[in-house]
């Protein structure tokens, strides 16, 4: 059998071998000019690594930079494990969304946990503990078997994982379209607390200190699998090769108490997690970034399998493992330490002067590569643009209304529809309650975590419409910043700043890098506009079902703060007479809208605009409502629109419903999604305050006790519906379409 | 060296749900006789041969591996080769 | 009294446990992992979580662990023994309590605020309660159908050692079964999580008032005994 390290430097170039590793030839070059020789084996696959996009951001940095990314708050911006935001009393937030789409694709369970795993050690390797989890998922329209399977098993697999590591995971958003059918997409998102002094950040500084690697043994999992399909590297080789990762969050409950002992050592000078490119990234970054080198023996790191090769252990991702750097001759702190925890921590190198990343194996240097051309001088490309030929169409196009025959009945319909139906069979199995601080559950705009000892609580909330950035990149990314401030206004919090998951189609293609530089300008005005910076983020690209890009879905994960307990909101209505407001006013908006794809089965026209003046201005108005005391519940109005948004303020346990009086165009008052709106209850002593502090507020009606909704327009009754059955078709649909045969 | 290879079932009686979901399943593939299906654990050892050996295993499987509330189980011992 | 919250590895619900005794009822306690001593402590609460990964069964590798001897022995001496959820099972598992905990009917894990029916309110856990009472705690669970062969249903029932009853069962346990005590009455052993409802900000505070009748009772016993 050939070994891999037999492939010798010029065979890689003659055969173009590097091509199989996913480097062009332009890439290839410089990496000969960097080297200043030709690169062997391992070094290429390292560089094919470190140079992909998902380590080198290659096609989107450039779109990046445009993000705002500054504030007096910030602690950490892009670039570490994870952000950090301020929120005082020596206390930080610490988050991050990463997609795990292609793994999930083909294993749906182990790729959904892995992805959970892996952007929790994200904040842990930070020195926060992580308090909770989020996820941002889309799939195809559940009407195949397939379908079916990646959404039963994606949330087996969240569920599986965050509940035995003990993070609850407290909500999230799901969406379904059928541009997702073949490409879910995984984007999951962790949140920490840290104090300040606790930061640790991924370095390996100080000539001489030692490299410990902690965690699992290393196998094959996880290494490209299709990287070298040709005869080269044997039968036997190819087949013991497994390129799915598998999870075991048991391992990392122990490594999570076992990091976050460690952080209070002085021996330890940086930590990161063995992520995507595993030990290359990791031992790469912690190097480049303390402007040191690093020489690591590979016969130190722990293996799982025998005979793997340098290759094969630098391109693992095996799982629930770290790289340390610790001060020399004080190892044996750390060592004791894991093994409290039964986990094991072996010395695999040490740091040293020379700019050098260098590898050894067997005796032999197997790689030997100036460790900053790893991290830094990855190619940037500039992507031709071009205007999708669809948009011009679209925008071309004259906003109509959606004929609606019966109202009553299209409300029904639309709470039946995926999209907007309940996700209670998705969150129920998820731990959202452990560590005891969740107050609000999933089902609600933000999920709310208080922060025990103090008088405040941190909202969470994934949002991203991705219609509307399909018919319109830049308004549509507007939205979809504006839309995830909303919820954490609603829930009473102050918007503090964002993770994006931008997930975009082939970007080769000039369209669908339009839709990716729009929706980051849009969004990056949104986030300017309301005052919130992107702290950390992570692109997945080449998202396709049957040769089409999915729609691009740039996911914001936003959290926020409440400066007291006291300002906690719920979306849910309240007490019976309470009055029924609703900010600002609907607008004959279709485009996108979830009417839209009920009547006429596609999304086309003008996405909803957005003025983000009086979007800021609306936000602050309300909050400060909140924070006066004025508000009973707020809401956002969304997917649907008011009608949506009413019958889902009803779902209580309380037997409440409401009566509403509107007058204007009765679908477009019902079920436009106009934005900037908001459906909010106060109390009748309250009004005159409220009404006072916002001008754009309106009511509507009342809330009642009799668990009835009650909606007339112009003076006739459009929807009287019974709330309990209402409910039950709403958390009935997506139970309902599961089993149903396909 | 000896291998042990520990088969573990729910006992008769006891509701064994995914074994249902199972047969279900197969069931609505068409494959209409599948009258009952039942999940168990499948426990490969590799044991140092010695005295007692099936009496120590037993032992293992009463101490640890099944839970005699609700399990049962049975065991066959061969000479391990390439384990 | 001094309670030890027992820390297995893959404990989840330690510091949720640890939270509940000593911050909100202010009583003392200390995480205590699961290699010490627990001779000092009067009072030993086994949390929830997944301790070993819930590899073989759930609490089947915690309960052969040396500190299970330990918790034997504090039982047999009648000091109160409570486990939750994993703990539950590790109780079970270690033959402390009858029965076993099986997956689910509806084979997924659950995470929700239930209802339960206190059935027998004269327990060192249940005091503060009223019989036939209906309480508030969060459930989080996969492996939470109690299972038991019917002499020991049978038994369960003449001793009044079935303590909690959900009033919609949601796991297809055996009799609706949410918690069981000993015959000795001095080790209890339930699903749902009284340390999850022990704030009224977090949805419940119902469970307080499990640890405040353990606090009560081990000072009635104290008192009389000195």
């Amino acid at each position: 059998m050939l070994k891999t390290h037999d492939i010798s430097p010029e065979q890689i170039e003659q055969d173009k071998l590097y091509r199989e590793m996913g480097l062009s030839d332009q890439e290839f070059d410089m990496i000969k000019d960097i080297m200043k020789r030709l690169p062997n084996f391992t070094e290429t696959g390292i560089f094919s690594v470190m140079w992909s996009e998902h380590c080198s951001y290659k096609t989107s940095k450039p779109l990046l930079r445009k993000f705002p990314t500054k504030a007096p708050h910030v602690l950490q911006g892009p670039g570490e494990g994870a952000g950090i935001i301020d929120i005082g009393d020596n206390q930080a937030v610490v988050f991050k969304v990463e997609s795990h789409n292609h793994p999930s694709a083909v294993e749906p369970y182990q790729g959904a946990a892995t992805g959970v795993g892996g952007i929790i050690r994200d904040v842990f390797s930070m020195g926060a503990r992580p308090i909770a989890s989020m996820n941002s998922l889309r799939f195809g329209n559940l009407n195949t078997d397939r379908t079916k399977y990646l959404f039963s098993e994606v949330v087996g697999g969240i569920a599986g994982y965050g509940n035995c590591v003990g993070v609850p995971t407290v909500g999230g958003e799901v969406q379904f379209d059928d541009s997702y059918e073949d490409n879910p997409l995984v984007n999951a998102m962790c949140v920490g607390l840290i104090n300040h002094d606790e930061i640790q950040k991924g370095i390996a500084a100080g000539i001489g200190n030692t490299i410990l690697y902690a965690g699992p043994p290393t196998g094959r999992d996880g290494i490209h699998g299709a990287t070298f399909a040709s005869d080269d590297l044997g039968e036997d080789a190819a087949k013991d090769r497994p390129a799915v990762q598998v999870g075991d969050p048991f391992m990392e409950k122990l490594l999570i108490e076992a990091c976050l002992e460690v952080i209070h050592s002085d021996a330890l000078v940086g930590m990161q997690d063995m992520g995507a490119a595993g030990l290359t990234s990791s031992a790469s970054e912690m190097a480049s970034k303390a402007g040191t080198g690093m020489e690591m023996n590979l016969d130190l790191v722990p293996q799982r399998e025998q005979n793997m090769t340098a290759y094969e252990m630098m391109l693992s991702e095996s799982q629930e493992r770290m790289l340390l750097c610790v001060k020399r001759g004080r190892e044996q702190e750390i060592i004791d330490i894991f093994e409290k925890y039964g986990l094991k921590a072996v010395p695999v190198g040490e740091v040293i002067e020379e700019k050098v990343f260098r590898i050894k194996h067997h005796g032999e240097v197997v790689a030997d590569i100036p460790v900053d051309s790893l991290a830094d001088d990855a190619p940037v490309f500039h992507m031709p643009s071009q205007e999708a030929a669809y948009f011009k169409e679209f925008q071309q196009m004259e906003n109509s209304i959606p004929q609606v025959g019966n109202h009553k009945e299209m409300l029904r319909t639309l709470l039946q529809q995926p999209t907007i139906a309940s996700k209670e069979w998705v969150y129920d199995q998820y731990d959202s309650m452990v560590q005891t601080n969740t107050v609000v559950t999933p089902g609600s705009d933000s999920a709310v975590v208080r922060i025990k000892g103090k008088d405040k609580a941190l909202a969470i909330t994934t949002d991203c419409n991705s219609r509307y950035i399909y018919l319109d990149p830049e308004t549509g990314g507007k939205i979809s910043v504006a839309e995830a401030a909303r919820n954490i206004v609603c829930s009473g919090a102050r918007p503090l700043g964002l993770t994006d998951g931008l997930n975009f189609g082939n970007p080769t293609n000039p369209e669908v890098f339009w839709q990716m530089e729009k929706s980051v300008e849009g969004m990056s005005e949104a986030c300017e506009a309301l005052g919130t910076p992107v702290i950390s983020g992570n692109v997945s690209l080449y998202n396709q079902s049957k040769g089409k890009s999915i729609f691009p879905t740039p996911v914001v994960g936003m959290v926020g703060l409440h400066e007291s307990l006291e300002h906690i909101t719920p979306s849910h209505f309240q007490t019976s007479g309470d009055a029924v407001y609703v900010i600002g006013e609907a607008e004959a908006e279709f485009g996108g809208s979830e009417l839209q794809n009920v009547v006429h089965g596609k999304y086309e026209g003008k996405a909803p605009k957005i003025d983000l003046n009086i979007e800021a201005a609306r936000q602050k108005q309300l909050l400060d409502a909140i924070q006066s005391g004025l508000v009973e519940s707020a809401h956002d109005l969304a997917e649907g629109g008011l009608a949506v948004a009413l019958a889902e303020s009803v779902f209580t346990d309380s037997g409440l419903g409401a009566n509403v009086k509107l007058t204007g165009e009765a679908t477009v008052e019902l079920f436009s999604e106009t934005q900037s709106r908001f459906l909010v209850t106060v109390k009748e002593e309250n009004k005159a305050s409220f009404e006072n502090k916002i001008a754009d507020a309106k009511q509507i009606g009342v809330v009642t006790n009799d668990g009835t909704l009650e909606v007339s327009v112009n003076g006739t009754a459009v929807i009287h519906d019974d709330v309990k059955q209402l409910e039950n078709l709403w958390r009935g649909a997506i139970p309902c379409l599961l089993k149903s045969k396909a | 060296m000896r291998k042990v290879t520990v088969y573990i079932t729910l006992k008769q009686g006891v509701l064994d749900p995914q074994g249902k979901a199972i047969q279900e399943s197969l069931n609505s593939l068409g494959y209409n006789e599948i009258e009952d299906a039942r999940v168990g654990k499948y426990i490969e050892l590799k044991v140092e041969d010695g005295p007692n050996l099936e009496a120590r295993v037993t032992e293992m499987c009463d101490k640890l591996l099944a839970n005699p509330v609700i399990e049962d189980y049975r065991f066959d011992v061969e000479e391990a080769e390439g384990l | 009294m001094k309670f030890a919250v027992v820390v297995f590895p893959g404990s989840n619900c330690d510091r949720d446990m640890y939270h509940a005794v000593k911050e909100v009822l202010q009583a003392e306690a200390d995480l205590v992992w699961y290699e010490s001593n627990l001779e000092k402590y009067d009072g030993i609460l086994i949390p929830g979580g997944f301790s070993y990964g819930d590899y073989l069964r759930s609490g089947a590798v915690a309960s052969t662990s040396n500190v299970m001897k330990q918790i034997k022995e504090h039982a047999a001496q009648g000091k109160p023994v409570l486990g939750i959820c994993n703990g539950f099972q590790i109780l079970t598992e270690a033959g402390l309590l009858p029965g076993a905990l099986m997956r689910n009917e509806k084979l997924s894990f659950m995470c929700h605020q239930e209802e339960l029916v206190v059935e027998n309110e004269i327990t060192p856990f249940t005091s503060g309660y009223d019989k036939g009472e209906v309480v508030r705690f969060p459930i989080a669970h996969g492996e939470g159908n109690y299972f038991c062969d019917e002499e020991t249903l049978a038994d369960l029932k003449a001793n009044n050692q079935i303590v909690f009853t959900y009033k919609n069962n949601p796991n297809g346990s055996v009799e609706n079964i949410a918690g069981i005590i000993n015959k000795e009455g001095n080790v209890l052993g339930m699903m749902p999580h009284p340390e999850r409802a022990v704030e009224k900000l977090l949805g419940s505070d119902d469970g307080l008032r499990l640890f405040q009748s353990m606090v009560q009772n081990w000072r009635d016993t104290y008192a009389k005994n000195a």
